[in-house]
């Protein structure tokens, strides 16, 4: 398991001098998946062949003297809302039975270029609706540092597979919080880029105007490298921003002398005891390292959730209402089409993905759109307006990722309203389409892991990863290697 | 009591871009069902829109030449669940539309307003198959999703018009700016143009609008009118009656010659707009809309304005109809060509108003050159006016040809001024009673002669030419 403790970094220096071959690389994280992966069951589908084949297409390129990429055999989990072409991608839902995408998503494709290696479908929320994985159709993940306890979601597959040390990075995607809270319930880093940054062609729509995907990965170093890879224009996306993503890989370590901090106590405030104190140590360890830090309010803050919880189901209401049964996936057949589109929804949905279609549904409805979803809309700019003065005297915010360590399996399943309270600290930076990254900062009483938010303004993602650093390399304990 | 129509149009308008509105698949009429789709206009999960901005430049070449402001625009989705919608929502410009609050001018002077006109994409199309194909009764439906994404343009009329010949006139007169302005082939048999006519009553001389009924269906000019005349006088029967209008949507039957409740879609969908949120808003710059501006040709209105100047102020009547035609049918440059050759106004648009509008698509194919030379020859008595006519079949069946070429082989050539002489004088000898009752005054044995000579000549001879040798051989 020398590779489980191996990062990115290291790995794909490795590979591109020839020390390792991708193939060796590659042979043992499939080897660790399997010996290890009924347990946790990180992952939805393994690409046994397809990764071996990937691996030497690396190897023939570093035989040839090509650069085979900054990823060069570097093992990767792929959040199973990512197409893949002819590989099925499920989104962990009945519904999509059966599908083999005819294309690749274009961070699968930016990841093959760079030589990184696609190990497995990782599991999910349904729809990456959720905060634990528990949503997935196929059954839940266990969190490596405990397996009684989610590894929090919806992206907990690919956290998982970081923390359980198959995979050294992973993407995910975040709409609400579902990089940063399983990043900071499995202890490894987990990151959003700016909306916009990454391309969202090929990542399986839940609320189009939240999502955006991010890096896994157990280092900062390694989540910038990753994150430099995915990021930049792609014509495909209409959201994506027009102008490349500058290298953020080469200065994560040029530390936080100077920078203005802001731990804002809105993103605190309500979280559990020791995961405050995490918060405040991690603020002390920045200020330490020359940080001007200072406590900073931002009430608006308190109405993301509400406001989240009208968007993002609306626009879910929508972006689901092609898995009809008419051209892909589960069909089950009634006299009529409307009747055959009702029995395919019926049977092919779970039950949270049903309720947020509903509530969306209803927030849309004629006579209900201003009060709902237009209001919705209006403190989505309000939120935006407060960060914007919050920024004005700080240059990063500090928070809470989650507002508790890593809870048990079912605890929360049957509570609605407790498993949307998980993304409180998070939802903000979707509605306002900023980066933020959980970085990880010590345990908790229970011995699991706490991660720390970093939080930045649009396109700052290179700040945040070089306070993020600073914060990592104060941590009281490592969590990585976790379940080995 | 005598009632006023109202009406109000809404036409649908397929952009002729060569690719669809949101994908680079090719936008094309009548290929193999299925061939032309691609992930995104079959709303594969993951797939993502992206505008084409040649679509919104001919959205704007339409907005323009309505009179219309164009304007910060931006994407809605309309949410609704049928087969034919890949994505089981429309994107559609909803509160934002690109083009508002244009009009649109009637060749008799009269102005329609014109809402609104914005950008939307088609859905796929179905085919219901088994027992006639209807609805209600198919056994199972194919879609076709080629047409899905294909970019369309939907103009909303003020409720202006007062009669279906003014419907009429109004859908004429925008198919021909639709086709002026290249955004359109403008045609209704292929659903390139599909128009929905609203139609109500009121009290003549009231201001308050009556209950209106939607007609879809309208594939002609001609069904347009007939549906209109058909609804009108449907709803001032029940009015007279003391019944009210329902307000619904209603089917043409062009065969039954009559409208009909659609398959109640009377569900009160709800179609829960909301932006699009993979689309950016669009903003076309000043310079944007300029550059749209000047690349446009002159509008119908302006050619026919020019058409008619060439007949000083004596273009009238029939040829008022015939210079409406050319334009429509987008010949009057070829007239103007011919004109500037030399060639009479009036045959030159007589033979494009008549003949070349008679062959369709295939006349306007023709080479300008190939139709200038065919009525300078004429004109200049090189061809009669059959023999002209017969030539023009033959140039625009291939119009490679040259046409002088295609008059020789046709054995047309004209007889010189020696030849025909000649001719006349030897059936003058063959004939001496006839030619002694001529020069008597018998004006009409003219025409004996004429056609004496042209059987003598195998129809070479001009009839024009022969009756002015006659003329000059008896004064």
């Amino acid at each position: 398991m020398s590779d489980g403790t191996m990062g990115a970094v290291e790995l794909a220096a490795a590979v591109r001098s020839g020390a390792r071959s991708a193939r060796a690389v590659t042979e043992e994280a499939l080897a660790a998946v399997a010996a290890r992966d009924d347990e946790l069951h990180c992952f939805l589908r393994v690409l046994g062949d397809e990764a071996l084949e990937q691996a030497d297409a690396v190897d023939a390129a570093v035989a040839r003297g090509q650069d085979p990429g900054p990823l060069a055999g570097v093992p990767v989990g792929l959040k199973d809302n990512l197409c893949t072409r002819g590989i099925p991608t499920t989104c962990a839902s009945r519904i999509l039975d059966g599908w083999r995408p005819p294309y690749d998503a274009t961070v699968v494709r930016m990841l093959r270029q760079a030589g990184a290696i696609a190990v497995g479908k990782t599991n999910m929320d349904e729809f990456a609706m959720g905060s634990s994985t528990e949503n997935s159709a196929f059954g839940p993940t266990r969190n490596p540092h405990g397996r009684d306890r989610v590894p929090g979601g919806s992206s907990g597959g690919s956290a998982a597979a970081v923390a359980a040390g198959f995979t050294p990075i992973g993407l995910g995607s975040d709409t609400g919080g579902s990089i940063r809270q399983p990043a900071a319930l499995c202890g490894v880093v987990g990151m959003k880029p700016t909306y916009g940054r990454v391309s969202r062609y090929g990542l399986v729509a839940f609320a189009s105007s939240l999502d955006q995907i991010g890096p896994f990965a157990t280092t900062v170093e390694d989540a910038a490298l990753l994150f430099d890879v995915i990021a930049g224009h792609d014509p495909l996306d209409s959201t994506s921003l027009p102008y490349p993503s500058p290298p953020t890989f080469e200065s994560t370590g040029a530390g936080s002398e100077g920078v203005r901090v802001g731990v804002c106590t809105d993103l605190i405030d309500g979280c559990a005891p020791d995961v405050v104190a995490r918060v405040r140590e991690a603020a002390d360890a920045l200020s330490a390292a020359g940080a001007k830090v200072e406590e900073i309010r931002i009430p608006e803050l308190a109405y993301g959730l509400s406001a989240y919880y009208l968007i993002a189901p609306a626009e879910a209401s929508s972006n689901l209402a092609r898995y009809d049964g008419v051209r892909y996936g589960l069909r089950v057949d009634a006299e009529d089409a409307a009747a055959m589109n009702t029995a395919t929804r019926t049977a092919g949905f779970g039950a949270e993905v049903k309720r947020r279609i509903m509530l969306g549904t209803y927030a849309l409805s004629a006579g209900y759109y201003d009060a709902y979803y237009a209001q919705a809309q209006r403190v989505r700019t309000l939120v935006l307006e407060a960060f914007a003065r919050a920024y004005a005297s700080c240059d990063v915010l500090l928070g809470a990722t989650a507002p508790t360590t890593a809870f048990a399996l079912g605890e929360k399943v049957d509570d609605p309203m407790a498993m949307y309270m998980n993304d409180v600290c998070t939802i903000p930076s979707n509605l306002a389409g900023h980066p933020a990254l959980s970085v990880p900062f010590g345990t908790g009483g229970d011995g699991l892991p706490i991660g720390v938010q970093v939080l930045a303004p649009a396109l700052a993602e290179g700040l945040l990863f070089q306070v993020a650093r600073v914060v990592e390399a104060a941590a009281p304990s490592p969590t990585r290697g976790a379940g080995q | 009591m005598t009632w006023e129509m109202v009406i109000g149009l809404e036409v649908h308008c397929e952009l002729a871009s060569a690719t669809k509105l949101f994908c680079g698949c090719r936008n094309a009429f009548g290929d193999e069902p299925n061939t032309n789709i691609c992930p995104i206009c079959l709303g594969l999960p993951g797939s993502l829109p992206v505008l084409n901005a040649q679509a919104v430049e001919l959205a704007m070449r339409i907005g323009t030449a309505l009179h219309c402001e164009i304007r910060p625009s931006s994407f809605a989705r309309k949410n609704y669940f049928y087969p034919d919608q890949a994505k089981d929502y429309q994107i559609s410009q909803y509160d934002e539309p690109l083009n508002a609050g244009g009009w649109l001018e009637l060749p008799d002077g009269f102005r329609v307003g014109v809402t609104r006109a914005h950008m939307e994409e088609d859905t796929g199309k179905l085919t219901h198959v088994g027992e006639g194909g209807r609805i209600n009764s198919a056994h199972h439906a194919l879609v076709d999703y080629n047409r899905s994404g294909v970019p369309l343009v939907e103009i909303v009329s003020e409720p202006d018009m007062r009669s279906s010949a003014q419907a009429r006139d109004y859908a004429a007169e925008l198919r021909g700016i639709l086709m002026a302005t290249g955004a359109s082939d403008g045609r209704m048999e292929e659903g390139s143009m599909r128009v929905d006519a609203n139609v109500s009553l009121r009290p003549a001389g009231t201001t308050a609008f009556g209950t209106r009924c939607e007609i879809k269906n309208l594939n002609s000019l001609r069904s347009l009118g007939r549906a209109i005349e058909y609804e009108a006088a449907r709803q001032m029967a029940l009015l007279e009656s003391g019944e009210r209008v329902d307000q619904e949507t209603r089917h043409w039957d062009e065969a039954a010659g009559r409208t009909e409740p659609m398959r109640s879609k009377e569900e009160a969908n709800d179609y829960r707009y909301f932006p699009e949120p993979d689309l950016v808003p669009l903003v076309p710059d000043a310079a944007w809309q300029e550059r749209v501006r000047a690349a446009m040709g002159p509008m119908p209105a302006d050619r026919r304005a020019a058409l008619s100047a060439l007949f000083g102020d004596t273009a009238l009547g029939a040829q008022a109809d015939q210079i409406r035609a050319v334009v429509d049918l987008g010949l009057d440059t070829m007239v103007e060509q011919a004109v500037g050759a030399g060639v009479p106004a009036a045959l030159a648009l007589a033979r494009a108003a008549n003949e070349l509008a008679a062959e369709g698509d295939r006349g306007r194919a023709l080479p300008i050159g190939s139709f200038v030379t065919l009525v300078e020859m004429e004109a200049k008595g090189e061809l009669s006016a059959t023999q002209a006519k017969a030539v023009l079949r033959a140039a625009v069946a291939d119009v490679e040809r040259d046409p002088r070429q295609l008059a020789r082989e046709m054995g047309f050539e004209a007889l010189g001024a020696d030849t025909l002489a000649t001719a006349v004088a030897d059936v003058i000898a063959a004939h001496p009673d006839e030619w002694a009752r001529y020069m008597s005054g018998e004006d009409k044995l003219a025409g004996y002669f004429i056609n004496e000579v042209m059987t003598a000549t195998a129809n070479k001879a001009n009839g024009k030419e022969v009756a002015a040798e006659l003329r000059r051989l008896r004064d």
